[in-house]
């Protein structure tokens, strides 16, 4: 089984994960819950409908989206950046057939693992918020997923780049908080002004909160398609730069 | 610790066929970082059932050598055939016959002894009974079997070493390469490791070892190869070559400067070579120079002993510091 020889490397991951699952999980289902809570609940009851949708309706599927991108992220900044640095794990691994490929797919495909099982932890408490998902939820699965391995490939070249964890906080506040608060999460795009408008809809996680929201509620008024495509796109190209930028690391 | 126990296989003990023996051959390697030669046109072969001793003082390029091996470093020159496989092509195949005891220290902190050995083996795409067999039979082997559960942080040195040395051998590699692996240890560790490559090198285990304790390489290893400022200034069988360059006998003797200007007058007409280090004199004699003793008996102190590795890497090498 050659070429799914990262696979023992996302069974690493999760043999260790398994030993603390519980304050993995919290730190990453934390956040988006307690907006949901407070923005939903919050300030959702005076606020007028969108599309057709509550507030708390509007907010959830975008808050989902959220969690999967911090979750994978996180993994493969500080989690990866640890193994890389501190523990010697990649140095561990170039002396077995594992190669710089398979390690970035490893961590790659465990941070997008972890992203998804935010995403359906979440899915899952949201009729406890009273927003009930459609049946079109499960096949956002799959997208929730590539754009987990998005994330994660993107904060592996970060993990690539850095040289402490103070690093990180450009990652943090320069990319993943505007993104999380300019895909239409938290208000619709329409609202700004067309020729602006083009940019935001190209940021790397606004498809994916626009998809979200339009399987969530089975509605297919956008074109889903062409989302898909560039994300997928997007998201290959994100891997195999993060493999370039994980080379240029480890081997001199 | 009896030294009785059977040691674990390893595919060493397979007798290979003749000619076809050869595990490492290295060519013209050259390594430059910027204008630093790190390593600087390194030929070298390794055959079947040797143990290559490497040395050299710090900063010499033993360990980019070996991490060009590993295809951690990329090599600016030269070539290298591992098992008749081209490094750094066929890197991914070679590293399978492979075993490594890294410089420094790379145990998985998050996992336990034993979950360090299982996953390492999983990498080898070993798993299940098999890899639980191997790993029991190892960590028996290193004296760990009662610390299988233990987390990693609760081990000493000397066991976190024995354990790299454990996952080193999990893949029954045909090529152990070790990187120091027993620096920093205190000397009860270091026999007991020691003790254990005796065992794998009897066994046929081919072996390539840095290490800075001269006298357990010179134990252990068939030939050795020794590397300064990136260059192999020497390589041979330890005891021909303490003889060809340095002599039979050292005499170290202590007195004052008139008293050893005299004696080295006396020595260097006995065949051998002298050297003056602060207020003591070394002569390294290339016959038998024992009727030389009734002269030092007025010296505050001398010894004579047999010459041994330290005193030809240091004729090598110079007694001047290295940064590393
Ligand atoms: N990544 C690197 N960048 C620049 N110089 C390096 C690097 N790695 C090693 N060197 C230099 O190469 C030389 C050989 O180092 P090394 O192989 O570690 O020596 P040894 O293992 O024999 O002590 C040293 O001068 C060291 O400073
Ligand atoms: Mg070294």
């Amino acid at each position: 089984m050659k070429h799914l020889r990262f696979w023992t490397l996302w069974r690493r991951n999760s043999r260790v994960w398994r030993k603390h699952v519980m304050a993995t999980l919290i730190g990453n289902l934390g956040q988006p819950l307690l907006f949901l809570l407070a923005m939903g609940y919050g300030i959702g009851h005076e606020m007028q409908t969108i599309d057709g949708l509550t507030y708390l309706q509007f907010l959830a599927p975008g808050l989902v989206t959220s969690s999967v991108m911090y979750s994978a992220a996180f993994e493969t900044t500080y989690g990866s950046y640890t193994r890389l640095s501190m523990q010697k794990t990649y140095e561990a691994i170039l002396m077995t057939p594992l190669g710089i490929t398979d390690i970035a797919l490893g961590e790659i495909f465990w941070g997008a693992s972890k992203g998804l099982l935010s995403a359906i932890i979440m899915l899952a408490m949201l009729p406890l918020f009273g927003v009930w998902p459609s049946i079109w939820t499960l096949a956002l699965l799959p997208v929730l997923f590539m754009s987990g391995v998005f994330f994660a490939a993107f904060g592996l070249i970060m993990t690539a780049l850095a040289s402490s964890y103070e690093f990180f906080n450009y990652f943090i506040s320069l990319i993943l908080t505007p993104l999380f608060l300019f895909s239409g999460i938290f208000f619709p795009l329409k609202t700004i002004v067309p020729s602006a408008r083009i940019f935001f809809e190209l940021l790397p996680l606004t498809p994916i909160v626009t998809l979200s929201r339009m399987l969530c509620y089975g509605q297919f008024h956008e074109p889903w398609l062409l989302k898909i495509a560039g994300s997928l796109l997007l998201t290959l190209f994100t891997c195999w730069l993060s493999v370039i930028f994980l080379r240029k690391r480890l081997i001199q | 610790m009896t030294s009785t126990q059977t040691a674990p296989q390893t595919a060493g003990a397979v007798t290979p066929a003749a000619g076809d023996d050869i595990i490492v051959q290295v060519s013209g390697l050259c390594k430059f970082f910027g204008s630093r030669r790190a390593v600087d046109n390194v030929s070298f072969t390794i055959r079947q059932g040797e143990c290559v001793g490497f040395l050299g003082p710090n900063g010499a390029g033993k360990t980019t050598t070996i991490n060009m091996l590993l295809g951690l470093v990329e090599k600016s020159g030269g070539t290298m055939r591992i098992m008749h496989l081209d490094i750094p092509a066929q890197q991914q195949e070679a590293k399978c016959f492979i075993g490594v005891v890294p410089q420094t220290d790379s145990l998985d902190p998050d996992l336990t002894v034993e979950e360090n050995l299982l996953t390492y083996a999983s990498y080898f795409n070993i798993t299940g009974r098999k890899a639980r067999a191997k790993s029991a039979e190892l960590l028996e082997f290193f004296a760990l079997a009662n610390r299988r559960q233990e987390i990693i942080e609760h081990l000493s040195g000397g066991q976190r070493r024995r354990l790299l040395l454990a996952r080193a051998l999990i893949n029954e590699p045909k090529l152990l390469i070790l990187d120091e692996p027993t620096v920093g240890l205190d000397p009860q560790a270091r026999h007991l490791i020691w003790e254990r490559l005796e065992i794998l090198q009897q066994q046929g285990t081919t072996m390539l070892l840095t290490s800075h304790y001269l006298d357990e390489v010179e134990h252990l290893s068939s030939r050795v190869l020794i590397l300064d400022h990136g260059k192999i200034v020497a390589q041979g069988v330890p005891q021909q070559l303490i003889t060809e360059l340095v002599g039979i006998d050292v005499f170290v003797i202590e007195g004052t400067t008139a008293e050893l200007d005299a004696l080295e007058k006396s020595f260097k007409q006995c065949e051998a070579t002298t050297e003056r280090v602060n207020d003591k004199l070394y002569a390294y004699t290339q016959e038998d120079c024992s009727r030389l003793e009734s002269l030092l008996k007025k010296s505050r102190s001398w010894l004579r002993r047999p010459a041994n590795l330290e005193d030809l890497f240091i004729q090598l090498t110079g007694r001047s510091l290295r940064e590393s």
